[in-house]
């Protein structure tokens, strides 16, 4: 890798900061929703929703942001991969539909069935989406196939192949853990135990799928090792993403529970900035024909743009970053039920 | 059907089912704003009632926004790839600065607005009302620049790249203040309103009907209707506006609004009509010389008509004609109950007319229906341009999807979207019966 440091790469790493925003914020909101038919009474569960209640629209604008920043800085990448992934797309909007629909609808009538139905839908979109993810990056790692016009010419059932799904369910335990992470941070009491009591389970899922990710990667894709061998001190990534994650069952155990949030943050962003470092420049790999890989070059837009999208990204990301952080600020603590809650 | 007709039935369909939702979302925004400034003004409990439930509802809009925006913002890359590789370079910026400027600042304050009742003093609360109606109105700025820029395309130059030839920047403010941006946003905006005030006018005259909290809906209906009254003033004139320009940019969609087919000739307007496109003739009402007295103020200068454009650089006529008409009709009854209103309630009947009341009723409606006609003539009559004059429909599909994939994913739509008009409609009226909930004043400023 020969590394660069002009516009096509700032927006590299600007629309990689809004994924890794995404996957820390959303992650630990798709997370709760994984966990949430583990929760058994009607209050446990309208807690797990009313942690997040009060963000989750807010971190899903990452995505939408995202989407829209991957639309304005590389066109072509936006366009190829939307249109190549369609199906698989187009499951992921019904999940995300799903997700958003059922966090308001779910406690609006006391009936059991109506719950049943919402908190199932709620969990079941959770999944899907978080695999859908895990899916779409573990496809990117190892390419797929483009022809010289980088229109995709592979099918939906070819995106399933093992690779993708290992990358996939591996997401879902990231975020699982992530999730359950924040449930103890967010909650007290009985289901603060309860979920504490998952927390090592999450874990060890996390830990196994990665380590099978991780040799697959080594074995399989050997592109996505090839940045790393060449640059040796950027192996300070992943040491760091190892610490990262050791280091929360130490921050459990001792019942720092902001701490253990924060190491599992330190480890999405870990693990996200070290699938970046190992693309860089490419941003589509193209398997088998790697010379119609999308890269940072080939698949951006004018310089112009670039830098209308600069001045854009400047004055906005800041106060994104303000009122963010403010309204993390005002919904601290814990979570209690109250006539405006879901 | 073919691939490209079921391309568009989709996108037509998704982001008409989105447009339900924003319009409701920006006009209770500006109401919400009133009442609760009128409340931390007079503190009187009346207006932090009214204010309390009105954001119920208003959360329950804005969800349904939400799960309906997001297959928008997908839907350009999925069914439209090769649109958005011509486009991305001008457009994708106003799609990244409404994810950035207005989405974020919309769905932060949101959580204030609907969760922070007893987190925030009242002042702050009020603020993040503010905002979230201000984060309302500037999402709908940065949509509709990119709407206009494909309608009217300015501010850049067409290039050819490697992958093809593109649309690129050349001037930012030129994009932005295209030629029929600033018509088009206001006739938004004002369409949003009027969407607003009469769902207001609406749930209130609804609850007169029932002689039920009785304070509370002659409050909130005495600001619905100013706002109406205004707004539907404002959108016949912004609407001429959005006229003029159509004439000066884009005559073939022009012609087809009027049916106006002799390439140039004086035209007049028609009051209704049917559009025979077999023979080029429209049957109706006609006010001879209207159009050519809007367009060029003088009932006898010639308008270009569609005969001018060879039969495939023409929209499709009557369908355009038709929602154009509607839309306008509309606009007319719309300040004529507004004036109704208005003198109603001076005069005391609207409080107690139970058929003035019915009519209010149902009037939430006809906004609906207009902004929904007004974009299928907008949009509609813009084809078989995709980007006007640079990009034809037919060209802009995906290739690496087919049929088989849009019936998919209308299939899955069509499924989701009855559900969840269901539901709404259901939950809509649940909470709309349930009513506002008495509050307890407290004692400073009476947080509850
Ligand atoms: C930024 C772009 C943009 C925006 C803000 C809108 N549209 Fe649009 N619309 C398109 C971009 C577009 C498009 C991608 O350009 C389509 C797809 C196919 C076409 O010809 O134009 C289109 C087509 C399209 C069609 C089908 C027309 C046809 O194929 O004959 C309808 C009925 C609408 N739109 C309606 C709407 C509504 C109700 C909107 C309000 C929210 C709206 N559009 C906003
Ligand atoms: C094809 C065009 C459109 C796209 C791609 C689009 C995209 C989106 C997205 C992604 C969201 C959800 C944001 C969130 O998660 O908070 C949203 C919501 C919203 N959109 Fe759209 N939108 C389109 C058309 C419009 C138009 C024409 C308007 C107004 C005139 C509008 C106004 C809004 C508003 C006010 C919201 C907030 C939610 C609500 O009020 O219902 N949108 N849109
Ligand atoms: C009062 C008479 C009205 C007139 C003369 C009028 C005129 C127009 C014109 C000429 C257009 C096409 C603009 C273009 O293609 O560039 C348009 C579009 C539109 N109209 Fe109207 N209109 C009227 C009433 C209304 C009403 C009552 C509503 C809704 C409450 C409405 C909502 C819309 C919308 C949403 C659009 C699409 C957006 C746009 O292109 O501006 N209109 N109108």
């Amino acid at each position: 890798m020969s590394f660069t440091f002009d516009l096509n790469t700032i927006w590299f790493m600007l629309v990689g900061v809004l994924f890794i925003g995404y996957a820390i914020l959303d992650g630990f909101d798709l997370g709760v929703g994984t966990l949430h038919l583990f929760t058994k009474s009607d209050t446990e569960r309208r807690l797990m929703i009313n942690s997040i209640g009060p963000v989750w629209d807010g971190n899903e604008v990452w995505l939408v942001t995202g989407g829209g920043a991957l639309f304005a800085a590389f066109p072509e990448v936006y366009a190829t991969s939307f249109s190549g992934f369609y199906v698989a797309m187009m499951f992921l909007l019904v999940g995300l539909i799903f997700r958003a629909v059922a966090i308001e609808f779910r406690s609006k009538q006391e009936s059991k069935t109506w719950r049943q139905f919402w908190d199932i839908s709620f969990s079941a979109s959770s999944i899907i989406s978080a695999l859908l993810i895990g899916v779409a990056l573990g496809n990117i790692a190892w390419g797929i196939p483009l022809d010289s016009n980088h229109e995709f010419i592979g099918t939906f059932w070819g995106l399933l192949h093992p690779y993708a799904l290992i990358v996939g369910v591996t997401t879902v335990a990231l975020f699982m853990m992530h999730g359950a992470i924040y449930v103890v941070l967010k909650t007290e009491g009985e289901l603060q135990s309860k979920v504490r009591g998952w927390i090592n389970n999450t874990i060890i899922f996390f830990i196994i799928s990665y380590a099978i990710t991780t040799m697959a990667t080594l074995l399989y894709v050997p592109q996505m090792s090839a940045n790393i061998q060449a640059n040796p001190w950027l192996f300070v990534v992943p040491l760091l993403n190892m610490l990262a994650i050791a280091n929360i069952p130490r921050e459990i155990h001792h019942r720092r529970e902001f701490r253990a949030f924060l190491s599992s943050c330190a480890s999405v962003l870990l693990l996200l900035a070290l699938f970046g470092i190992e693309m860089y420049p490419n941003l589509i790999l193209s398997n088998p024909v790697i010379a119609n890989s999308l890269t940072i070059y080939n698949a951006a837009s004018s310089q112009k743009t670039l830098w209308i999208m600069l001045v854009i990204a400047i004055l906005g990301m800041p106060l994104v970053l303000a009122y963010t952080s403010s309204i993390y600020w005002v919904f601290r603590g814990k979570v209690k039920l109250d006539e405006s809650s879901y | 059907m073919d691939y490209e007709l079921l391309s568009r039935i989709q996108f037509g369909y998704t982001v008409g089912f989105h447009y339900i939702f924003p319009p409701l979302s920006i006009g209770l925004g500006l109401f919400l704003v009133i009442m609760e400034g009128t409340y931390l003004k007079t503190k009187n409990e009346l207006y932090h009632q009214m204010t309390r439930f009105w954001v119920k509802i208003f959360g329950l809009i804005f969800a349904l926004g939400v799960a309906s925006g997001i297959v928008m913002e997908f839907q350009f890359g999925t069914n439209w790839a090769t649109y958005s590789r011509f486009v991305g370079d001008v457009f994708g910026s106003a799609l990244a600065a409404e994810g950035i400027f207005a989405f974020f600042l919309e769905s932060g304050f949101l959580a204030i607005l609907l969760f922070g009742w007893d987190k925030v003093k009242p002042r702050t609360h009020f603020f993040a009302t503010i905002m979230v109606a201000f984060g309302a109105h500037f999402s709908a700025i940065w949509i509709v620049v990119a709407n206009s820029w494909q309608q009217t395309p300015a501010g850049h130059h067409i290039v050819e790249t490697a992958n093809g030839v593109r649309a690129e920047i050349v001037d930012f403010w030129q994009v932005v203040f295209n030629p029929s941006f600033l018509d088009r946003i206001s006739h938004v905006y004002m369409g949003a309103w009027q969407a607003g005030a009469f769902f207001v006018l609406s749930v209130s005259a609804f609850y007169l009907l029932r002689k039920k909290h009785i304070d509370f809906a002659k409050a909130s209906m005495k600001i619905a209707i100013v706002i109406a009254l205004f707004s539907s003033v404002f959108q016949l004139i912004t609407g001429h506006w959005s006229a003029d320009t159509v004439a000066e940019t884009q005559p073939a969609k022009l012609a087809a609004f009027e049916g106006h087919y002799p390439a140039e000739a004086p035209a007049g307007a028609y009051l209704f009509g049917w559009v025979d496109e077999e023979n080029e003739d429209v049957t109706g009402l006609e006010i001879p010389g209207l159009l050519s007295f809007l367009v060029h103020w003088d009932t006898d200068e010639p308008v270009t008509g569609l005969q001018a454009f060879s039969k495939e650089d023409r929209p499709p006529v009557n369908l355009v004609f038709q929602s154009y008409h509607i839309m306008v009709s509309i606009g007319m009854l719309l300040i004529a109950l507004s004036v109704i209103g208005i003198i109603g309630w001076r005069t005391g009947i609207l409080f107690t007319n139970r058929k003035l009341l019915w009519i209010f009723v149902f009037s939430v409606l006809l906004p609906q229906i207009a902004n929904q006609l007004g974009w299928f003539s907008a949009e509609v009559g813009r084809q078989p341009w995709i980007v006007y004059g640079l990009l034809r429909t037919k060209d802009a599909l995906s290739v690496s999807i087919g049929e088989g994939h849009v019936w998919l994913s209308m299939a899955l739509f069509t499924f989701i979207y009855i559900l969840l008009f269901i539901l709404f409609i259901y939950l809509l009226n649940e909470k709309i019966q349930h009513g506002p909930v008495e509050t307890k004043a407290k004692k400073e400023g009476g947080r509850s």
